[in-house]
């Protein structure tokens, strides 16, 4: 016999299942007047400091068909990459987002500012995707396009440099990005354990 | 707190794919997780205050209504506590539910069930943990309802659990069970858990102690997040 180990498992995930909506953005799902309004509807208020950027998407099943139903969350540095809490954070940025998947057309967006660097890695986006059909939360991140993402940490750890491309937001306008998610299939994005 | 986070450990948790529960199958990464140490963007998280929980967000009999009248179905008090695989509470941390009603239809424009809706009953609630750890929701019990699945597939009364923790890279969404359900050993999405002891820890038992005679019974439901690592020897990389 060993000594007792004090530690306790981790409760198993179960998929957010279609109705998501309702716990976590309730006004989304069509009931309003529980809360003031959707936890997260913003991750940045007025006055924010850094350059504003929209990021769009969608989430694809194996087939191809984009996700009616997934409901994604996203944390991030503000423009100087210190996180909502640390010393000198920037007070106008939450870092915390919730949007979901369009009912008709699947498409996300998420309007924030551009992270700083953080801790040496390449200014990035933290996402974490819930839907039916997933059975635990898929963790990943957005990087960008035209910023220097040589050395950062993560992206460095994918070994099949194509595969990187999966998680770097393409740039498609003025502060405008492109960020397409694929859970399955061809272009698979690099999901991460960490 | 930027503690490391403790590895998650994946055998635990419900396969990505499984042919019983049909929407999986093309909803899984193939590919595996690439697995890192937590970095800060992990370790820190979306902290929330007291300041956004009204006084009825954890009442989900009256909170639809505002207080006005209460919501169809047996009363039943929700409650237990979040503490991290270190056996240590997780204080001040956002626990939301959401659940079908008493027939087990949702408030939810793609739920079409023939349950009726209950004009008293949302389905959402939210609570922050006290500075132990614990939580407590008052709510109805929900009905199962069938779903398109295979051919006669009913999910077990459930309602659906989301909790943050200190860190982003704690996050997590569950449901919880109730003891005594026979559709529990029958369900494709709680069979996607291959541990049976782990699909025991999501079946609240009745707790006797917990009712309020005369008024509602209790359900017992602790929930366990991931720790982080404790140790004298940090060796972190500057600036991680
Ligand atoms: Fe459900």
């Amino acid at each position: 016999m060993v000594q007792e180990l004090k530690t306790l498992q981790e409760t198993p995930s179960q998929t957010a299942g279609p109705y998501v909506h309702i716990g976590c953005i309730p006004s989304f799902a069509g009931i309003d007047g529980v809360y003031p309004e959707d936890l997260g509807k913003r991750a940045i208020e007025d006055g924010a400091k850094g350059q504003v950027i929209t990021i769009t998407g969608s989430v694809h099943d194996g087939t191809g068909w984009a996700l009616r139903d997934a409901m994604l969350e996203s944390w991030q540095a503000d423009a100087a990459g210190i996180y909502p809490g640390q010393d000198g954070a920037d007070p106008k940025v939450t870092g915390f987002c919730r949007f979901a998947a369009d009912m008709d057309t699947g498409e996300y967006t998420l309007r924030t500012v551009k992270p700083g660097r953080a801790g040496g890695q390449a200014p990035h986006i933290a996402l974490w995707i819930a839907a039916r059909g997933i059975n635990i939360g898929l963790q990943t991140r957005i990087y960008f396009d035209d910023e220097d993402n040589s050395g950062d940490p993560v992206l460095s750890r994918i070994e099949q440099a194509p595969r990187r491309e999966t998680l770097i937001a393409k740039t498609t306008g003025d502060g405008a990005y492109r960020f397409d998610i694929r859970l399955q299939g061809d272009g698979e994005t690099v999901f991460l354990d960490m | 707190m930027t503690d490391p986070l403790i590895p998650r450990d994946r055998a635990v948790h419900p396969v990505s794919c499984d042919p019983g529960y049909k929407t999986s199958v093309a909803r899984s990464p193939k590919w595996p997780l690439l697995s890192l140490g937590s970095t800060v963007t992990e370790e820190t998280g979306p902290v929330f205050g007291h300041g956004v929980i009204g006084p009825l967000d954890n009442n989900l009999i009256l909170n639809f209504s505002r207080g006005a009248a209460p919501a169809m179905g047996e009363r039943i008090r929700m409650h237990g506590r979040v503490l991290d695989e270190n056996a240590r509470p997780v204080p001040h941390t956002l626990i939301e539910i959401w659940q079908a009603n008493a027939g087990g239809r949702y408030r939810h424009v793609k739920d079409s069930y023939f349950a009726p809706l209950d004009p008293n009953f949302g389905g959402c609630g939210r609570t922050l943990t006290d500075a132990e750890g614990r939580y407590e929701f008052l709510t109805i019990r929900p009905g199962a309802y069938p779903w398109p699945n295979r051919g006669n597939d009913w999910r077990p009364m459930h309602i659906h659990v989301s909790v943050f923790g200190s860190g982003f890279g704690q996050r997590l969404i569950t449901q919880m069970y109730f003891e005594g359900d026979p559709l529990i050993a029958r369900c494709p999405i709680v069979a996607t858990i291959k541990d049976r002891a782990q699909i025991d820890r999501l079946v609240a038992p009745l707790d006797m102690a917990g009712a309020r005679p005369m008024d509602y019974l209790a359900y017992k439901f602790d929930i366990v997040l991931r720790g982080r690592r404790q140790t004298m020897f940090e060796n972190r990389p500057e600036g991680t």
